[in-house]
């Protein structure tokens, strides 16, 4: 049986779509924030494939046709970003200046982390795009080097506790104006953070969306030159 | 615009995007080449926004699904996180507030300073 599904196309690519709608339609239901449809999935997935013991691989080959599809994917990000336009000429300068803000402050904290943990060249590389969106986020460690799924992993992480958190922070350090705040949430906790953004308004909806595509776009270039140093 | 136009679009800009990658010594995924081939194509009206908009809605609203095979390699990799798992956890939470708090007091600070500016 694990021999056909090593030949199987489809056995990873039906598993993963069955078992992420199921997952989605969960999450709905509880909105509970770490029960995140990816993480459920990704858990009852791994769950299966070792009490079957089929192997990651296995599983990948048929897998890896949704994963080809990421680079088209993202690409479209060019259209909501395109959407937004009248609102980036008419405030470009604030959002350039505070998000690459955002973004050096998020690459400099994760190489004081790598310091201080001890963590490996492939880590650092894993952490480096932790705050940007996950489709930018696993190209970025893909060209560095990294360990994947440690992204995955990390943004997701990041996306919760942002999402979670953003009222709290914008509140306790006297972040008020809608623009900053969704300049902040955007950057800080990518597409996550922005669904809660979206709750706080209009405004601070479109900014975290902008920030999101803004933000991953300054971190391919960021990670590059911090790429080196550990 | 028909479906299967809108995906020919989006697909040609992604082989774009893998021969600029190919082409150029810079570490930088095709996708991203690709998301500024488009957006500018947008913004010079090469491309219409009718012509790549119901796809990219479509691929953008399913997009989380395409994170899962990457989430369950997880299981290959589980040793390196459990060996760094406290590490890994405060340079996310230290991290994510750092960024929230840096660019929303940079972004505040030009916004007050611009409206200074106008009302002087």
């Amino acid at each position: 049986m694990n021999d056909f599904l090593q030949t199987s196309a489809y056995f990873g690519l039906a598993l993963t779509l069955l078992i992420f709608t199921f997952s989605q339609k969960g999450s709905k239901k509880f909105k509970f924030p770490l029960f995140n449809p990816i993480l459920v999935s990704a858990a009852i997935i791994i769950t299966i494939l070792v009490t079957c013991d089929i192997s990651y691989d296995t599983y990948a080959t048929g897998a890896d046709l949704i994963a080809k599809l990421l680079t088209p994917a993202t690409i479209c990000y060019a259209v909501p970003l395109y959407r937004q336009i009248e609102i980036l000429k008419k405030n470009w300068i604030t959002i350039l200046i505070s998000v690459t803000s955002g973004c050096i402050a998020s690459i400099l904290c994760v190489f004081v982390c790598s310091i201080a943990f001890k963590f490996t060249p492939e880590i650092y590389a894993a952490l480096l795009p932790k705050s940007v969106t996950t489709a930018i986020g696993i190209g970025i460690t893909e060209e560095l080097g990294g360990i994947v799924p440690i992204t995955v992993a990390v943004i997701i992480f990041t996306g919760i506790f942002g999402a979670a958190f953003a009222v709290n922070i914008c509140r306790l350090f006297k972040i008020t104006n809608p623009i900053a705040k969704g300049l902040a949430i955007g950057t800080s906790s990518h597409a996550m953070g922005t669904s809660k953004a979206i709750e706080l308004g209009e405004i601070e909806g479109a900014m975290s969306g902008l920030a999101i595509v803004i933000s991953g776009l300054m971190t391919v270039l960021l990670a590059q030159v911090a790429s080196g140093w550990i | 615009m028909s479906y299967l136009f809108q995906f020919a679009v989006i697909a040609i800009i992604s082989f774009i995007g893998e021969i600029l990658h190919f082409l150029l010594p810079l570490p930088i995924p095709a996708s991203i080449y690709g998301l500024v081939v488009l957006f500018v194509a947008l913004c010079t009206k090469v491309i219409k926004l009718e012509q790549v908009e119901h796809a990219a809605d479509f691929f953008l609203s399913i997009m989380p699904v395409f994170f899962v095979p990457a989430a369950v390699n997880l299981m290959t990799k589980w040793s390196v996180i459990k060996n760094n798992l406290i590490g890994l956890l405060i340079t996310c939470i230290v991290s994510t507030i750092l960024v929230m708090v840096v660019t929303g007091s940079v972004a505040q600070k030009l916004i007050s300073k611009k409206e200074d500016e106008k009302n002087e």
